[in-house]
């Protein structure tokens, strides 16, 4: 993963942090919808950009629908990934995920969706843990390219781009808010 | 990733940073060892081999449960059961463990460098769980892992070591460790056990127990090794305990907020007294759970494929997610 001083050298702001707001806004909006009539919703974040998004869409879903109680996880995917035999280890951050996920509808949360099988590993993981109700999947660029049958249910935006880029999410330095960087290889 | 090695030979040739990799990853092992379902897939279809030329039943049980919480597949081999009885070398034996595909061994042998030994001709990785009175990394890693865990960054910590120095692996990794991630050692115990040519390896060596216990944030104690001296090195186990044993009057030397720490298996009443092995302040059975979350971040590690050092075009991710 290309570190914050690649993109120093080589990026270019791809979305503006009140886009990046305004794609969330409108994911959340069709999360709500979906879930109409559901107390509960469990937000999964995948380590480490996941988890980054994931918090923001935390706080708008509590914003806009106070009524549905949000239970909030983080994922790292690596004991799961299927390169572990190929690549060297991955360092790896904590998985915290909440109790009884029996009878909650999940949604994983994830920046970016290519191959799909970070995806794949985050559904093992999340079932070793519990039978929730469902298992849902919300990213903010889908890039197409997919590897294995895996389709997001919520997306901010789908984009197309030369295999060398990268999508890097980042935090505003000053405020709150997301912003997103284009950055090569 | 810090962690750059196919082996875990010994704990002096690793870099802090190697060390800080393995206790890192620990962490996260740890929290699958809380989990309802305690296993997870990484090393699927992988097959581990504990290779025991000399006894030992709680490391041995110790990675065997992690390689199978890592889904491994593995394979016990004691020194009663294996053909060493009949005469094969060590080496035939790993090349016969090789043909039935052995991806890592684990190796404990009452001959120092048996691991690196086998290091040199064999395409396992290799785990040196213990070569006579040389090495014990993954020992030292859960002991560094547990103090890190209750007492916070190792620099500047004062590390006490007591007891049978001279003839234990366990003292010589610990010391290399804890030298490496900065914490100050002291050595105590009867002057046969506890030479003063220790003092080369950067620590403290005193024989008067008040003095090594008065500021000690950590005491390690260590077990009195009957097996390993050939001869006698102090009087008796009652004459040992009577000078080096820690017992209620001598906890009064030490800080309340001490821990108190014994690698097992325990002599009570010779090291450390019943009572004290089983209070409070002692994490003696933190350590073996402990001992559990570390040896499968060991496996994880050396398993990870395309080590760097070996291959340096290594794979570069082909898409994001």
């Amino acid at each position: 993963m290309p570190d914050d001083l690649a993109i120093m050298n080589a990026s270019l702001i791809h979305r503006h942090a009140p886009q990046v707001q305004e794609m969330i806004h409108g994911m959340v909006e069709s999360i709500v919808a979906f879930h109409q009539g559901e107390r509960t919703l469990a937000l999964v974040g995948i380590q480490q950009k996941g988890v980054l998004l994931a918090e923001v869409i935390r706080r708008r879903l509590e914003e806009v629908a106070p009524e549905i109680s949000v239970h909030f996880g983080e994922l790292d995917v690596g004991l799961y990934r299927d390169d572990l035999a190929i690549n060297p280890a991955p360092e790896m951050k904590p998985t915290i995920i909440p109790e009884n996920l029996e009878d909650v509808g999940v949604v994983i949360v994830d920046d970016v969706i290519q191959s799909g099988r970070t995806i794949r590993a985050a559904l093992d993981a999340i079932l070793d843990f519990g039978r929730p109700r469902r298992i849902q999947l919300a990213v903010l660029f889908d890039r197409g390219q997919r590897q294995l049958p895996i389709q997001p249910d919520y997306v901010g935006e789908r984009v197309d781009l030369p295999s060398d880029q990268f999508i890097v999410l980042k935090t505003l330095e000053e405020g709150e808010g997301l912003e997103v960087y284009l950055t090569k290889k | 990733m810090s962690w750059k090695s196919r082996h875990l030979l010994d704990i002096q040739s690793l870099t802090e940073s190697e060390i800080l990799a393995v206790l890192d990853a620990a962490s996260v092992f740890k929290q699958v060892g809380q989990r309802s379902i305690k296993k997870v897939p990484a090393l699927r279809g992988k097959t581990v081999v504990n290779l025991f030329v000399e006894p030992s039943t709680r490391t041995r049980v110790s990675f065997e449960l992690a390689a199978q919480r890592l889904t491994a597949d593995i394979v016990n081999l004691s020194t009663e059961a294996s053909s060493f009885k009949k005469g094969e070398t060590l080496k035939d034996t790993v090349r016969n463990l090789e043909a039935l595909t052995a991806d890592i061994i684990i190796i404990r042998h009452r001959s120092a460098g048996a691991a690196h030994f086998l290091s040199r001709f064999t395409q396992a990785s290799v785990i040196n769980a213990g070569d006579g009175a040389h090495s014990h990394p993954t020992q030292a890693l859960l002991d560094l892992y547990t103090m890190r865990e209750k007492k916070g960054d190792l620099a500047g910590q004062k590390v006490t070591i007591l007891g049978d120095i001279l003839f234990s692996r366990v003292a010589r990794s610990n010391i290399w460790g804890l030298r490496k991630l900065g914490a100050e050692v002291t050595l105590c115990g009867p002057p046969t056990l506890v030479p003063k040519s220790f003092e080369s390896m950067g620590c403290r060596v005193t024989y008067d127990m008040k003095e090594a216990l008065a500021d000690a944030d950590i005491v390690n104690l260590l077990r009195i090794q009957h097996e390993r001296q050939q001869r006698s090195m102090f009087p008796s186990l009652g004459e040992y305990s009577r000078f080096f044993g820690l017992n209620k009057e001598r906890m009064d030397w030490i800080r309340p907020d001490a821990l108190i720490m014994h690698p097992g298996p325990v002599n009570r009443g010779v090291e450390i007294d019943s009572d004290i092995a089983d209070g409070e302040r002692s994490v003696i059975l933190e350590q073996v759970t402990n001992g559990l979350a570390v040896r499968m971040a060991v496996l994880f590690l050396v398993n990870g494929g395309q080590h760097p050092q070996e291959l340096p075009s290594a794979a570069e991710e082909t898409s994001q997610g």
